[in-house]
């Protein structure tokens, strides 16, 4: 195989000296990590690679000569490198080699010992990649390769391919700690050689990190504690929390703010930036809830709203009233049963004058309860967003109602249908079995079953008409809840920390590696660069997707027009944790 | 050294293979699609807008004219930056493994690299694509369960689609390179 020799870009135009790295043998790659400059002692250096190799358990080793030359060659300094070949043996022993200034490297490749086949050579094919050290260190490779345990033995990372050069830079930190200002007995040249870099605004926010984090987590938990107690498990109290979508996503807040500010580091990269985009994605919510609130308060849209909505609750309780009166003479030309219809008319009239008494006795509060609301939206717009839709469902009660009755009369005709279109048959239901089963009837259960069968036949209509209906107002209200919160399941789920990550830094979320050709000489050893391929955008929010409320619609279309068709009631927007109906 | 030559796309259209030997051990294949014709752009553009012209005629809006203008624009930035790809190249290094870089022609460029480790072969398949059957050249991708399965088909210059005789050259290139991984390890 031809061998590869990875060499950092910030490297390049270091003066002479050893490389040190890795070798990786499976692919017969050496990845350079640093340039160890003259003069140095050979005892130290091999204490300093002992100790690195400690620290990070990556088998870090002198794997060759580096050679910057000047104008005029040095010929002794050409002996003493490849002298050096003795002190610390490495097998192959890499020797690269540059002209000041000139673009064309020249790479030796030597092995001592002689293989058993004599068809190779004793030199190798070298091509040299460079890469961008601090780009390779930062960066995470997507999917991650999976790892042993780092705490097995003298384990070094097994990752295949190129996953290993990325983990070779990533765990020798501890080899790039010392810079050229430091004191110490070797000088080594890597990215970090120039001095460590850091900002003060970044130690700053560290250091007030853990304070801070501690603050907020007592309060959390006491808030925590706070709706946890006892009182508001009460009965109507816990119905109540658990219908309206304002409590779950309150919760769902508290869960995150809880994780975010825990005390607790980070395990892995991928919990850190699901930590990042939770923190981005309530600030952003805060954020926009104050606009919001700003927004509202300004020319005093609050009293507008107030004003308004008193006139278009009686203008809904109005159409209902006139749909109500089509629906009891002769709708769409249809012939109703006149005693039923004027019997189901009259009690759903009967129920929109209460509705209608109830929101007159609200009115004179309506405002004040609208502006504490209102104030509610600096928690966040995605509470707003709940609420409103809490408000909606509220004020269209009345229609719930009116579904939920007419769905339960036609779900009893419908069963009685077909309960009695069995026995019309001579079948039976067989509850045991689950299957319908042949029966014999008296005389007098046929008659009667066949009269009752004659009268639910001929009251059908007027049922399915009041039922179609009220299903599909009811459908209306639930199609605008859905779409809000659609909106809230989008401010709570996307990841934006991460976006932003791969707009301003794409280095950082790595899809692999893409490589390009460099000047190339017939002769000279072949020099590719390699840089970072970063993730797509739907990729990048593919995976870091935070979790939502889990509020989706569980069924299909094909058992929502099933459970239509049957009367069924039908819940599209479960809570987590209810029970089934 | 480089070397260009002419061929034609299973459309009958011209494209042009630029061929680069880096090294014994790297080659650069690069497959340029013919370029947006001016005459077709032309044609969309007029529809549009005469269609434009027509509903301005209809409601007596000038917003409608205005809305043909923006998403003439916006439609033809789209297609430029994500639609047309402008050329298509393979790069393919010994032991490190192959390349595919699309070009478009608004200069974005997308990458795609696959290791050798997992390269299992570089074969021309045969394909039904609408009425014709048409060749084109796919890598063949290890599968780590079973040693010898295949896990994916990995198809190559999927906008240019040349015909069988420019994908015999490169396809014979990229045979020579891929013998030199099977090649060592036989041999020791």
């Amino acid at each position: 195989m031809v061998l590869k020799a990875f060499f950092p870009t910030c490297c390049a135009s270091a003066d002479s000296g050893l490389l040190v790295g890795r070798w990786v043998p499976e692919q017969s790659s050496a990845v350079v990590l640093a340039v160890v400059h003259f003069p140095f002692i050979p005892i130290q250096v091999k204490e300093l690679l002992a100790q690195v190799q400690q620290a990070s358990r990556v088998g870090v080793a002198v794997l060759g000569t580096w050679c910057h030359r000047r104008q005029e060659p040095e010929e002794s300094l050409g002996h003493f490198l490849e002298g050096l070949g003795a002190i610390f043996s490495h097998e192959p022993w890499l020797q690269l080699c540059r002209e000041r200034g000139s673009k064309f490297w020249s790479c030796k490749a030597t092995r001592r010992q002689v293989p058993t086949c004599p068809a190779t050579s004793g030199e190798d094919q070298v091509m040299l990649v460079f890469y961008d050290q601090r780009k390779v260190l930062l960066s995470q490779l997507h999917p991650p390769a999976a790892l042993p345990d780092r705490q097995a033995g003298d384990a070094t990372a097994s990752a295949v391919g190129l996953a290993a050069v990325f983990d070779t830079v990533a765990r020798s930190e501890a080899l790039f700690r010392s810079d050229r200002f430091d004191e110490g007995p070797v000088r080594l040249s890597h990215w970090q050689s120039e001095g460590v870099e850091a900002s003060i605004l970044v130690e700053l926010a560290k250091w007030a990190a853990g304070p801070i984090c501690l603050l907020l987590t007592c309060l959390l938990s006491l808030v925590s504690a706070a709706s946890a107690c006892r009182m508001f498990k009460l009965w109507p109290l816990s119905f109540v929390w658990s219908k309206l979508s304002t409590c779950e996503q309150l919760r769902h807040r508290l869960e995150q703010l809880t994780l975010v500010f825990s005390t607790q580091k980070a395990k892995n990269p991928t919990q850190l930036m699901r930590k990042a985009n939770m923190l981005v994605s309530v600030l952003l919510d805060v954020a926009l809830g104050l606009v919001l609130l700003s927004w509202l308060h300004r020319k005093d849209r609050i009293g507008q709203l107030a004003d308004a909505l008193i006139p278009v609750a009686d203008h809904v309780a109005e159409e209902l009233q006139h749909l109500l009166q089509w629906l009891m003479g002769a709708p769409a030309g249809l012939k109703m049963n006149r005693a039923l219809d004027q019997v189901l008319g009259r009690f759903f009239l009967y129920h929109i004058h209460l509705w209608i008494g109830y929101i007159h006795l609200m009115s004179p509060f309506i405002e004040c309860i609208l502006w504490h609301v209102g104030l509610s939206a600096c928690l966040g717009l995605t509470v707003a967003l709940s609420i409103l839709s809490d408000i909606i469902a509220l004020l269209t009660f009345h229609i719930y109602c009116f579904y939920v009755y007419g769905a339960r009369l036609y779900c009893l005709k419908i069963y009685g249908l077909s309960s009695l279109w069995r026995l019309f048959r001579g079948k039976k239901w067989n509850v045991l079995r689950q299957r319908v089963d042949s029966c014999s009837y008296d005389l007098d259960q046929l008659f009667i079953g066949t009269l009752l069968f004659t009268i639910l036949v001929f009251l059908l209509p007027t049922t399915a008409l009041y039922y179609l209906v009220f299903t599909l107002l009811r459908l209306l209200v639930v199609t605008v809840q859905g779409l809000i919160h659609l909106l809230v399941d989008l401010v709570n789920s996307l990841p934006l920390y991460s976006l932003g990550l791969r707009l301003c830094r794409p280095y950082r979320l790595a899809a692999g590696v893409k490589f390009r050709v460099l000047e190339h000489e017939a002769g000279s050893p072949l020099l590719l660069l390699m840089q970072i391929n970063p993730l797509s955008y739907s990729r990048v929010v593919h995976t870091y997707r935070l979790p939502s409320c889990g509020c989706h619609p569980k069924h299909s279309w094909g058992s929502l027009c099933r459970k239509l068709f049957f009367g069924e009631l039908i819940y599209p927007w479960r809570q987590r944790g209810d029970k089934q109906d | 050294m480089e070397d260009e030559q002419s061929f034609s796309d299973i459309c009958g259209g011209r494209l042009a293979l630029q061929r680069r030997y880096y090294s014994p051990s790297c080659r650069e294949f690069c497959l340029s699609c013919p370029r947006i014709s001016l005459r077709s752009l032309t044609a969309v553009t007029c529809t549009v807008w005469l269609a434009a012209y027509g509903l301005f005629t209809l409601c007596e809006n000038s917003m409608v004219l205005s809305a043909a203008i923006f998403i003439t624009l916006l439609g033809l930035l789209g297609y430029l930056h994500f639609v047309k790809i402008d050329q298509e190249t393979l790069l393919i290094i010994d032991s490190l493994g192959i390349q595919m870089t699309s070009s478009y022609a608004s200069g974005k460029e997308s990458t795609t690299f696959i290791e050798m480790g997992k390269v299992k072969d570089v074969v021309i398949n045969e394909a039904i694509y609408m009425q014709k059957v048409i060749y084109y050249l796919c890598i063949l991708l290890k599968d780590p369960v079973e040693p010898h399965g295949i896990s994916q088909v990995v198809p190559l210059f999927q906008s240019a689609k040349p015909r069988l005789d420019c994908l015999i050259e490169v396809y014979k290139s990229c045979q020579e390179i891929l013998a030199h991984q099977k090649a060592p390890s036989t041999s020791l």
